[in-house]
């Protein structure tokens, strides 16, 4: 594996990490509109209260892609892009809706928030798969809007991999809303989940068989990076994980079934890698469309950096989230809110400080207007800026403390 | 239609740059008392963060959807210079969002010191995102850090490039700043409004002072770091500088000409001259040499008036949200008492509108007063934008999309600010509330309706 090669992984990482979080969102909604009878408003508010506090994380996952994309193959992303521009922005309309109907389903219930939802999470996963499809079956010429405008993507592989990308997303997430319903007490919408894992799980897994034929005829290629080497044995990995996913949910166990399920969708993702490389578009190699090496590492030292931050932080969120932390009921133990014996009341700065800090100000601001360069002004911006966000505290502690007949 | 989304996009950047740490003061403020209210307020502020945080995702996903869509050329040839930054403000973006998520459904979930610091990331993610994005824009006015040779980019350095950029650190001010102004000013509007109506307990006069304080002290600042940003450009794209002002001849003490419009001929119609004050403005120098834009063949020219009328649009507006912190501060420092005329009030209101309007205008600046290139000198726009056909309908398509998504945010900022205070204020009721608590309470049950 060559430094060419480590984005390209990563990039494949971010996708499945965007299929098992994300994708379980667009599956969420899914069933929010699907949900009928006497468990539908339940239905309804579990599937909210299960996405909300990891909303906004799950969704930033396709942003990573794009941009380890645009900086590490800047012309592989040009290439992609201007060919697939119609799918691509039918994925980003399917996004935006979906955080419409996401945003606005956190304060009311309407009818047409849950439509538009499911639609948007229809459209989303599919225009995403169908452009998955496109570039695996080497419909991507390299160049500034090479490629055919509809032929790209609409053709038997994108149309499968579209189709399989939306029911995986909504077996994902009747596999998570099952488990927290679960870890919530409420054993009537996790047996809800349950049936309806089942019977997507086995539509999807029925749809990725007969798409095996599919990329058989429409895409030899990459069909045969799929049937030998390190592809096939991705593609075992798979399905087996596929079948064992539903082996637990048929028993229940929907904890390790949710990682199950997220393990088979790594390996179909992993697989993909394996069977596509060397080449990322007909005739370009990896290797050619690689930036130069000093952008590579600076891409590979920041992101090495982000994730020494990101994974905690994103082990805190999720260990809070699946600790049932955020679950009703789940409050902290210390008390209800408000910091007990903390009444010590607030004083407004004496003048000696607002002195202090006009005089910073003031030099601050001399140093910055006098001079046009240099160290000189750049102490003086600092200068500005602390005076700046002390004397905001200061006001604003004065403002609300001071008795005034206003 | 980049520029549609960018003018959507950058409000919502501001309340990410501002607002977390406005409602993180504001909780700490309730845990320093131990009063309600503060704490209401911040509760209630964070659902509003977070909403407009969600749309700031999805814009955000849309822009670099977009940058693919719209720029192929730009990104192909560039996307490696600039990357990195994007790579970071991804990672900013990411770590905001967990923490964004962790802290408004932590309420009362978490110990308060624990909550607390789970403000602090998204306060300093709001910064070092609009740092990286910056870092990009300051690059396209200021490109350095990669060779053409033959048509073909080489010897990438992407840190200098990005952090090594005189560009950067007066813009980013200049933005950190703005979005300090804009929040603070659109807050203070809202409870202004209120404050008009009548509704002036404990709740409301502490959500309208503290955005107004900060408001009040970052608009003058922002004069001094305008002014810093201004001499930059100066400095490195004289041609940008002259449209701003619409200087057609070189001039040794150039005036500085307000209002009117720009004619072909070079001549400014109905402005109002004053002698050498462009000079003195952009060189600290009354007898500075300006350069004018006669100096490059017109179809390097930006669209004159475009430029010009953004920019004094920003210019004026600034400085009017300047003269209105002066008046608030000035009172506030002789009486010891908040303005009590109704037009100081009604002057508030006006002025978050016009905040906002006042950024749109300085990126109108930035980003036409850069045209005709998209990195300045070394690419022009047309080379960069796609081949596609049919883009066209992708723009009607993401315009309208853009109506809804600004209705439906506007319609659950409001449907927040119309929830009953009831359940926070029950839940509050376990630690001992001020006298005039209950006051608040009662008011709020039915919010601003800005």
């Amino acid at each position: 594996m060559s430094l060419a090669d480590v984005p390209v992984s990563l990039m494949l990482l971010g996708i499945a990490a965007y299929i098992v979080l994300g994708g379980a969102d667009f599956g969420s909604a899914f069933w929010s509109f699907t949900a009928r009878g006497k468990l539908n408003r339940e239905i309804r508010e579990h599937t909210h209260r299960s996405m909300a506090p990891v909303w906004e994380a799950n969704h930033v996952w396709l942003i990573f892609v794009l941009v380890v994309c645009w900086t590490a193959y800047p012309e592989v992303f040009g290439s992609i892009f201007s060919t697939l521009w119609i799918p691509l922005l039918l994925a980003c309309l399917g996004i935006i809706m979906r955080a419409v109907s996401y945003v606005v389903g956190g304060v009311a219930e309407q009818r047409w928030v849950v439509v538009l939802s499911a639609v948007s999470s229809f459209i989303a996963p599919f225009a995403l798969g169908t452009v998955i499809g496109a570039i695996v079956s080497g419909r991507v010429p390299v160049g500034n809007a090479q490629g055919d405008l509809f032929s790209s993507w609409l053709n038997p592989t994108s149309i499968m991999i579209g189709l399989v990308a939306v029911t995986v997303c909504a077996y994902l997430a009747a596999i998570y809303l099952a488990a927290d319903a679960k870890r919530n007490g409420l054993d009537d919408l996790s047996e809800a989940f349950r049936k309806r894992g089942l019977l997507s799980g086995v539509i999807a897994g029925v749809i990725a068989a007969a798409g095996l034929l599919v990329l058989h005829n429409d895409a030899a290629m990459i069909y045969d990076g799929l049937d030998s080497g390190d592809g096939l044995v991705a593609v075992i990995v798979s399905a087996v994980l596929g079948i064992l996913t539903i082996g637990l949910l048929w028993r229940r166990s929907y904890e390790l079934a949710r990682f199950c399920a997220a393990g088979a969708v790594v390996a179909v993702v992993a697989g993909w890698g394996f069977a596509q490389s060397p080449d990322i578009l007909p005739g370009l190699s990896i290797d050619a469309a690689a930036a130069a090496d000093n952008v590579l590492i600076g891409l590979l030292v920041s992101i090495a950096v982000g994730l020494m931050i990101l994974i905690p932080s994103l082990a805190l969120l999720y260990g809070l989230v699946l600790g049932g932390r955020f679950d009703p009921g789940g409050g902290w133990a210390g008390g209800e809110g408000v910091t007990k014996g903390a009444m010590s009341t607030l004083l407004p700065p004496g003048r000696r400080k607002v002195v202090i800090v006009l005089a910073i100000a003031g030099i601050g601001s001399a140093m910055t207007f006098i001079s046009s360069g240099g160290a000189v002004l750049y102490v003086g911006v600092a200068l500005v800026m602390a005076a700046l966000a002390i004397g905001f505290v200061m006001l604003a502690v004065t403002l609300v403390t001071t008795a005034t007949q206003d | 239609m980049q520029a549609l989304s960018f003018a959507v996009h950058i409000p919502l950047v501001c309340f990410g740059i501002a607002f977390p740490a406005m409602v993180v003061f504001m909780e700490w403020l309730g845990q320093r008392t131990g009063e309600a209210h503060y704490t209401a307020i911040a509760k209630r502020w964070s659902k509003v963060m977070i909403t407009l945080f969600a749309a700031g995702v999805v814009t955000g996903t849309l822009l670099s959807f977009e940058l693919g869509i719209l720029w192929p050329g730009f990104m192909s040839t560039f996307g490696d210079v600039f990357g990195l930054a994007f790579g970071l403000e991804g990672f900013s973006f990411f770590i905001e969002a967990i923490f964004i998520g962790i802290y408004v459904y932590g309420w009362d979930r978490m110990s308060p010191k624990r909550h607390m610091l789970a403000g602090i990331p998204v306060m300093v993610t709001g910064f070092t995102g609009s740092w990286m994005v910056i870092a990009v824009n300051a690059w396209m006015n200021d490109p350095s850090g990669f060779d053409v040779v033959k048509g073909e980019v080489v010897n990438v350095e992407p840190w200098t490039a990005l952090f090594a950029n005189g560009h950067l650190w007066p813009q980013l001010i200049h933005m950190y700043l703005a979005g300090f102004i804009v929040v603070g000013f659109l807050l203070a509007a809202v409870y202004s409004y209120a404050w008009l109506k009548g509704r002036r307990g404990a709740y409301f006069r502490t959500a309208l002072v503290v955005p107004l304080a900060i408001a009040c002290l970052a608009a003058p600042t922002q004069l001094l770091i305008g002014d810093w940003a201004a001499r930059t450009v100066a400095d490195d794209q004289p041609i940008k500088l002259a449209s701003f002002e619409g200087l057609y001849k070189t001039t040794e003490g150039a005036p500085e000409t307000i209002l009117g419009w720009y004619e072909p001929d070079g001549t400014i119609k109905y402005g109002i001259e004053i002698p050498k004050l462009l000079s003195l403005l952009a060189y600290h120098d009354p007898n500075a040499t300006v350069q004018g834009l006669d100096t490059v063949p017109e179809e390097d020219r930006p669209p004159i008036n475009v430029v010009r009328i953004a920019f004094q649009t920003m210019v004026g507006i600034g400085t009017g949200l300047a003269a209105l912190a002066a008046w608030f501060l000035f009172v506030w420092f002789r009486k010891k008492r908040l303005p009590r005329t109704k037009w100081f009030y009604r002057a508030v209101v006006l002025a978050g509108p016009g905040a906002v309007a006042a950024l749109i205008a300085g990126w109108v600046t930035t980003e036409v007063g850069r045209q005709p290139w998209v990195v300045y000198g070394v690419m022009k726009t047309e080379e960069a934008v796609t081949g596609a056909e049919g883009i066209v309908f992708g723009y009607g398509a993401l315009v309208a999309v853009y109506v809804v998504l600004a209705a439906a945010t506007f319609w659950v900022v409001r449907k927040i600010a119309r929830t009953p205070f009831d359940d926070e204020i029950a839940a509050l009721e376990t630690g001992p509330p001020p006298a005039d608590n209950a006051s608040a309470a009662t008011q709020g049950g039915d919010d601003v309706s800005r």
